[in-house]
């Protein structure tokens, strides 16, 4: 069995939320912090987002932008970042108390020992096969990512026509990436009611760029041997109707990376299919912290990044021998809303100054609603007893926007109690 | 050897493009699926026979080859008596040795026929004597709580089952890829894209194809779905070839350890139902479904079979419905309405038909190719003298074995095993690099996915799709990977 090499924190993925926790925990004196990354170069899903919408409202970055920032700041801050290392799973404790990671990469295989893991390794879109859509298997049928990594990252040609499947933010990037690349948008095809983004954007696209959007319509089956010939659609009505294309483009549906979590077998949220964690990102397994959108399938960047950033504080405490939180209290959500982060309490914490999710100064959940709420009133419950009422402010809360709610009423959960409740009113 | 920029050689006796070769060939081969290959491979052992094997497709196995459920089977529930069951079992014995001699994955997990209801029970008994009319001994009844100490993720309301202990999954492409592989390296030529359209004869075969005409002494009809088809145009109408659809579900990783055997249902008038099995890749199959059609090219999946899979799969195994799907799919099997192998020879027309190849060529396809040269050589076939292969070496593709990337001295001596390209299935770059120059090289990423993996896993190219297309397209213009 290859050695045991002994460092202080390792990050696993080098994307907003990894760079950021490495970058604050090396500059905060750490000891040896190393990023694993399994990609050729850091940066993480912005590296392929050739499209403004990162950075800050003040400095508005492109992803490619962003990411070489993120990457240059840890790097500056002493961080190692180690790319085309693949984390692998985990060993078993050789050092007492320590997590240890095996990883390969041209360099072989190594075992790692680390006082404290950050688990950062983001989210991924579903694919054609795990959405359950019928049909033959021809060459065309895409992701946004992988449809962005080839146009972005390596000047592929793509088809001609493209049918995109989706109408939410990342739609639209796709709409643009495939128009980039010169080929057509047949159409954004989408079974909600309407566009998931804003309506700016949606109206942009569809009289400027005169891209038709499909609303309440489901793609029910790819067409063509060899390439794609077209895809099949069925509007909620009953009518069907084949678009012709060579190439479809399945965005959005996005699922936290969670292949090393479930290994390493923390708990995972049933909402969010990430890591459940505490408020300060603590997981269920000691010594193992999450961030970015390996929690919550997807937020931007910069929040990924502030998770990252926010988390470094509770590692620092954990390497100073802060106690590790319990288990504890699971946070859940009721329809319509879908999700929420963090989602486990800790009894012996409810501390209600205790800082939240990687945010200065305002701790918060994030929730998202799966239909649009006009002017919203969460309520949180414990056993059916109401801990806190948060109106959202006016206009509606939409489903491609996050929500946030406080956590002013940590304190009134009862630590001996059920699970709390989130429900939208 | 790794010079980075060289252009590579052309693989000797592989072509997909151009004029064909104008001499005569003493036999061709028409289909280079499983059976077609495990044929040229057989008569490759003769090196005084020139031997063309041509396919419609692109790469080996693109028919129903490539979609079946992967299990190397006993033979235990054949037809006793059939040509079928003979073969079967002789050709689990064969494909046993030889995939332990070449590198081929087989994992020997064992069948449970389960049974859901007193009926099925007491269908137990029979299928054991079934067993043993085909000389499988080794079946065994289990009951309740022995099933559920095996099988605890099993859904409720089971009663008990046979066990077969030799019943195996294998992979279906590298047994392709290795019976091609051999038979090129021994001077077989395989003719690509090349698609037979009309057949003459004139003291020997002149097969008019969609490149150009190509001479043969002798001709084997191993045409799988079409081998109906090509009969007719051979002058021949013995049996029509109708599609039988059996859709399927790959779920992914995370679903292996929700299962131990290859569950098999009880089979009924309607054909053998739909099973959950292991994959040697460390998947979760479901399917296939049987649905009789009349399309020999409807190799698409429906919104009714998927609902009909996860229906019965949620009975049999309620956890993996839960688990993501990696892959859906559809494959067609040769039903001729016969419940037994269309094997004939023809010597007044030096030919043999090998059709109805129904859902067990893969187990059978080396008893097949032994059967079939010995039928040739009674068409008048002189097969010269006989020696044995060079061995082939396959690479490991599969979970129970050890992986490249997971062999510190391989990536010691070439730092490309330890380059993961493709994520999910845990591909390196040297791995691609060697398939992109294999004897019988990928023309495009399923080609490459069928020989590592690479694109096969659970993200289905987000990460690594366009990074794969770029090393196919280096390949493509001579460059090395
Ligand atoms: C098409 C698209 C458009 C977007 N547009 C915007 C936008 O306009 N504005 C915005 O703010 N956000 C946008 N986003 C979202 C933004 O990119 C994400 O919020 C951000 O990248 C999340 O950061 P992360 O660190 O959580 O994950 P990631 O950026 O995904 O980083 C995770 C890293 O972990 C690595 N990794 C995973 N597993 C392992 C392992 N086992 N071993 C080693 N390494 C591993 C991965 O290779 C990856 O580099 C977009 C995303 C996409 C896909």
């Amino acid at each position: 069995m290859t050695a045991v090499r002994q460092v202080d924190v390792l990050v696993v993925g080098a994307g907003p939320a990894g760079l950021a926790a490495a970058a604050r925990l090396a500059a905060a004196g750490a000891g040896r912090v190393e990023v694993l990354e399994r990609e050729a170069r850091p940066g993480g899903a912005p590296r392929h987002c050739a499209h403004g919408g990162f950075g800050t409202w003040t400095r508005p970055l492109t992803g490619p932008r962003y990411a070489r920032l993120l990457t240059a700041a840890a790097e500056r801050a002493g961080a190692v970042i180690r790319t085309r290392t693949t984390v692998l799973d985990w060993g078993l404790g050789a050092v007492s108390g320590a997590n240890v990671l095996l990883t390969v990469g041209p360099g072989g295989p190594e075992a790692l020992a680390a006082r404290a893991v950050v688990l950062a390794t983001g989210a991924r879109e579903r694919p054609r096969a795990a959405r359950l859509v019928p049909g033959t298997r021809p060459a065309g049928v895409y992701t946004t990512g992988e449809l962005q990594r080839a146009v972005h990252l390596f000047g592929q040609h793509i088809g001609t026509r493209a049918v995109v499947v989706g109408a939410q933010d990342v739609s639209y990037a796709a709409a643009r990436t495939v128009r980039t690349a010169g080929a057509e948008v047949v159409a954004l095809v989408t079974e909600h009611p309407r566009a998931r983004t804003g309506p700016a954007r949606a109206r942009s696209a569809r009289l400027v760029r005169g891209i038709p959007l499909l609303t309440d319509t489901t793609v029910t089956e790819l067409l063509g041997h060899g390439r794609l010939s077209g895809v099949r659609v069925r509007h909620r009505d009953g009518r069907t109707t084949v678009l012709p294309c060579d190439t479809v483009v399945f965005t959005g549906d996005f699922v936290p990376d969670h292949e090393l979590a479930r290994r390493g077998a923390l708990d995972l949220d049933p909402g969010t299919r990430g890591p459940a964690v505490h408020p300060a990102l603590h997981t269920t397994r000691p010594g193992v912290f999450a961030a970015g959108n390996l929690l919550h399938a997807v937020e931007p960047a910069g929040t990924a990044a502030r998770e990252g950033a926010g988390a470094a504080g509770a590692v620092l405490d954990h390497l100073a021998g802060a106690p590790w939180p319990r288990p504890g209290i699971p946070v859940t959500v009721e329809p319509p809303l879908c999700r929420i982060t963090p989602n486990l309490l800790d009894p012996d914490r409810l501390d209600p100054d205790r800082l939240g999710p990687g945010c200065p100064g305002a701790p918060s959940h994030l929730l998202r609603t799966d239909t649009p709420l006009s002017r919203p009133v969460l309520y949180v419950r414990q056993d059916g007893r109401l801990l806190h009422r948060a109106r959202l402010g006016p206009g509606t809360a939409q489903p491609y926007r996050t929500l946030r709610l406080d956590t002013s009423w940590h304190g009134r959960v009862d630590p001996a109690g059920g699970e709390v409740r989130v429900s939208a009113g | 050897m790794r010079d980075p920029e060289g252009p590579l050689p052309a693989p000797t006796g592989v072509t997909a493009e151009g004029a064909l070769p104008g001499r005569p060939y003493d036999v061709a081969i028409v289909g280079a699926g499983v059976v077609g290959c495990a044929i040229a491979r057989r008569l490759a052992r003769h090196p005084r026979l020139n031997v063309a094997l041509i396919e419609a497709r692109d790469d080996v196995g693109q028919g129903t080859s490539k979609a079946n459920t992967a299990i190397l089977h006993t033979g235990f529930d054949a037809v006793p008596g059939t040509l079928e069951a003979r073969l079967v079992r002789e050709g689990h014995a064969r494909l046993t040795a030889y995939a332990a001699e070449s590198g081929i994955l087989v994992e020997p997990v064992g069948a449970l026929l389960v049974a859901w209801d007193e009926e099925q029970l007491a269908a137990l008994p029979r299928l054991a004597a079934k067993a043993a009319a085909n000389s499988y001994d080794a079946a065994r009844a289990l009951g309740r709580a022995e099933l559920y100490a095996r099988e605890p993720h099993l859904g409720p309301g089971a009663l008990g089952a046979l066990h077969i202990p030799g019943e195996s999954v294998i992979c279906p492409w590298t047994t392709i890829l290795a019976y091609a592989t051999q038979a090129v390296r021994a001077g077989v030529d395989l003719h690509l894209n090349t698609e037979v359209r009309q057949a003459a004869w004139d003291d020997g075969h002149r097969l008019h194809t969609s490149r150009g005409v190509l001479r043969a002494r002798h001709l084997v009809n191993a045409a799988g779905l079409g081998a109906d088809t090509l009969d007719r145009r051979l002058g021949r109408d013995d049996f029509t070839v109708t599609p039988r659809r059996g859709q399927l579900l790959v779920f992914d990783k995370f679903a292996r350890p929700l299962v131990r055997h290859i569950l098999l249902p009880v089979p009924t008038a309607l054909g053998k139902g739909v099973l959950v099995a292991p994959t040697v890749y460390g998947n979760v199959l479901l399917g296939p479904t049987a649905e009789d059609l009349d399309d020999k090219r409807a190799t698409g999946t429906t919104a009714e079979g998927i609902a009909l899979l996860r229906e019965r799969g949620r009975r049999i195994l309620p956890a993996l419905i839960e688990e993501e799907v990696t892959a859906v799919y559809a494959g067609l099997r040769a039903a001729t309405g016969q419940e037994d192998y269309r094997i004939a020879a023809h010597p007044e027309r030096s030919y043999v038909t090998v059709g109805g190849i129904r859902s067990t060529g893969l187990t059978a396809s080396l008893a097949i190719a032994e059967h079939v040269t010995a039928l040739l050589a009674g068409t008048g076939l002189d097969l010269g003298p006989g020696s044995d292969l060079e061995p082939v070496r396959m690479p490991n593709l599969g979970e129970a074995f050890p992986r490249p990337h997971q062999r510190p001295e391989l990536i010691a001596a070439d730092p490309a095993y330890g380059t993961l390209v493709c994520h999910c299935e845990r591909v390196s770059l040297g791995e691609i690099r060697d398939a992109l120059a294999g004897p019988v090289p990928p023309r495009g990423p399923d080609g490459l996915r069928r020989r590592t993996r690479a694109g096969a896993g659970r993200c289905q190219g987000f990460y690594c799709g366009a990074e794969l297309r770029e090393l196919l397209e280096r390949r493509g213009r001579g460059e090395r990977a």
